[in-house]
């Protein structure tokens, strides 16, 4: 937990609509993470870990505060230079997986590479490489109708990981998969943190939490405490 | 960048291939229909032109009508004597007189025409021999039994192959002998056939089947580089001499000219062909409204592919000119069909009507770029719609 910052958020507050009907979703968010950590963002609805996951990954801005993302300011980027940011330095993986229905899992993870202007060997080649990260090589030419909840979670992360991103963002990612495939995915984030990735999750299951080496928590719009996860920990001492 | 564009929207087109094509059909039928009138348009055009020179250029042709009394007095071949030579510029003038009769040969009937005329006339009027001679001078003069007859009279009545010079031919109860086969003049004037028709010297037609020295009216060619305005002017001036009309009373003959008739005509076609294409445009505007349309639907379907789209780093600009492209290559590809189509329609239709097909380069490669200018035109709007969707309610679509 020694690495450089690479997003920090300094008194962010959001507020949704004007006047009576204004909500204020965050209330001055402080949050660093840095390089090569594993976050856990959690908390009940409402409590701004949703939002704080948009600002985050630069699809929302915020009403006010300072967002420096490796340490240069973000917070009032355009909407094109935000798309620039999460095409470069940011990957997604979503609960519901959002995989492009009846397109091969080799094209659902070259997708991103398009955006990169990169030719279509390359493009390919990047594609298989990350799909082996993720165990799904014999599964490339399947579409996501033909593959399973955790297979196509995985699928979804090979797609996140293509373009070597500084941060992955994972929201919910097991809240759509049973409780076994869920542990797989969970232990597979963490395995590609221990490589290196910095990955930042929002969770409301606290068993999947428990996988992160830091764990948030949300209230009412501001971060409540800030816990290590005990099975990383395990996992850290086990492994020295 | 683009290619990769350009295959997506080629494969978004491909999984929906029976929507593709119902939503440009609209442009296909568009382009079909504008290529096919244009085309069918100067088809008739041409055509047209062809049959009106069939009467001979420079060519004015003279014929007596009513005054008001309601009496038709006809030319005589004082008229002509005086026409040819009294005014400057006149190469021939050609009087005829015809009247219909019955061919016998072979014990064939064949109803048809017989045309009195001079081999004056065959100059004035362009009629060229395909087989066989013209009259002789002498023949003229005497008003001999000789006859020229028309590629009608030719196919109908004669076995094919073999050649009718020399043989004796009936009209009612005289008998001719057939000097010479006429080439085909095409529809002249009005809608009887021209190729129906025996030519015969005159004064024969005159004496054997009319009974008086009557002419019905004659054509007056004259040279290119005479004035048509001052020609007719002179042939006006001396017809109302001649038919003794006072100043103030109306011509008891009219003039028409040929290049004129042949200018109307081809400017009343192309006007009806301007016409019926701005009509058959409209369904091109109609058929960019389906693609706009069907855009909508899509853009609404596919917000989630959007909102996925843009979390990985697609900008606006990207988005839009992904949908765009697709609804410019679905119009391009209604385009391509739609001349394809108009291929076939407008040769089927020219063949239907008799017409030449004439392929216009032109028309086809204009109706396929204002099919890709509706793919811009009626794309925009939806593709700009996809472009403004914030990424985070589109990952939240259902």
């Amino acid at each position: 937990m020694s690495g450089e910052p690479i997003i920090e958020l300094e008194g962010i507050t959001k507020t949704f609509g004007k006047g009576v009907a204004a909500f204020k979703a965050l209330r001055g968010v402080n949050l660093t993470i840095r390089r090569g950590d594993f976050v856990a963002v959690m908390g009940p609805s409402g409590s701004g870990k949703s939002t704080t996951m948009n600002i985050i990954g630069c699809l929302d801005s915020p009403t006010s505060g300072v967002y420096r993302f490796l340490g240069s300011e973000v917070q009032s980027l355009t909407k094109d230079q935000r798309s620039l940011l999460r095409r470069k330095y940011l990957g997604f993986v979503f609960q519901g997986f959002n995989l492009l229905a009846r397109t091969s899992a080799l094209e659902n993870t070259e997708l991103p590479l398009i955006y990169h202007g990169m030719d279509k060997a390359s493009r390919r080649e990047a594609a298989m490489k990350s799909l082996d990260k993720v165990g799904l090589v014999p599964w490339a030419d399947h579409t996501p109708g033909e593959l399973s909840g955790g297979q196509q979670q995985r699928v979804a992360i090979a797609r996140a990981l293509v373009t070597d991103p500084a941060v992955l963002l994972a929201d919910e990612p097991t809240g759509n998969l049973d409780s076994e495939r869920s542990i797989e995915i969970m232990e597979l984030l963490a395995d590609l943190n221990r490589s290196g990735i910095t990955i930042v999750m929002v969770t409301h299951e606290p068993d999947m939490a428990e996988f992160a080496k830091t764990i948030v928590h949300f209230k009412d719009g501001v971060v409540e405490r800030i816990d290590a996860g005990s099975k990383s920990d395990a996992r850290r001492e086990g492994a020295i | 960048m683009w290619t990769t564009t350009l295959m997506l929207a080629l494969k978004e087109i491909r999984r929906h291939m029976l929507r593709s094509f119902l939503t440009t059909l609209g442009i296909i039928i568009g382009v079909a229909s504008v290529i096919t009138m244009v085309t069918l348009g100067q088809a008739a055009t041409v055509d047209i032109e062809e049959q009106i020179s069939a009467l001979g250029s420079n060519v004015l042709i003279v014929f007596p009508i009513q005054n008001e009394q309601g009496v038709w007095r006809p030319f005589d071949d004082q008229d002509i004597i005086a026409v040819r030579e009294q005014i400057a510029g006149v190469k021939a003038v050609a009087g005829t007189v015809n009247t219909d009769v019955t061919a016998i040969y072979n014990g064939q009937d064949w109803d048809t025409r017989v045309e009195g005329v001079s081999n004056e006339f065959m100059v004035a009027r362009s009629v060229d021999i395909a087989e066989g001679r013209n009259f002789t001078e002498a023949e003229e003069e005497a008003g001999d039994n000789v006859c020229i007859i028309g590629q009608t009279i030719q196919e109908e009545l004669f076995i094919p192959g073999v050649s009718p010079l020399g043989e004796q031919m009936r009209l009612n109860t005289v008998s001719c002998r057939i000097i010479g086969v006429a080439d085909s003049r095409g529809i002249g004037g009005g809608n009887q056939d021209d190729d129906n028709s025996v030519l015969m010297p005159i004064k024969n037609v005159q004496r054997r089947f009319i009974g008086n020295d009557n002419i019905n009216n004659f054509a007056i060619s004259y040279d290119t580089n005479v004035d048509s305005d001052a020609m007719i002017e002179a042939v006006v001036g001396l017809l109302r001499e001649r038919r003794l009309l006072l100043e103030g009373q109306n011509n008891n003959f009219d003039i028409v000219d040929t290049a004129e008739i042949n200018e109307t005509v081809s400017s009343t076609v192309g006007t009806l062909t301007a016409i019926v294409a701005a009509i058959a445009a409209i369904s091109l505007v109609v058929g960019g409204v389906g693609i706009m349309n069907i855009m909508l639907v899509s853009v609404t379907e596919r917000t989630r592919e959007i909102g996925i789209r843009m979390a990985i780093g697609a900008r606006a600009q990207e988005v839009q000119r992904q949908f765009l492209t697709e609804a410019v290559v679905l119009c391009c590809f209604g385009g391509m069909v739609g001349i394809l189509f108009a291929f076939g329609l407008s040769v089927a239709a020219a063949s239907a009507f008799g017409l030449p097909f004439i392929f216009d380069p032109f028309i086809n490669v204009l109706s396929f770029g204002i099919s890709a200018m509706i793919g811009v035109i009626f794309g925009y709007f939806p593709a700009r719609r996809a472009s403004q969707l914030d990424p985070i309610e589109a990952l939240r679509h259902e």
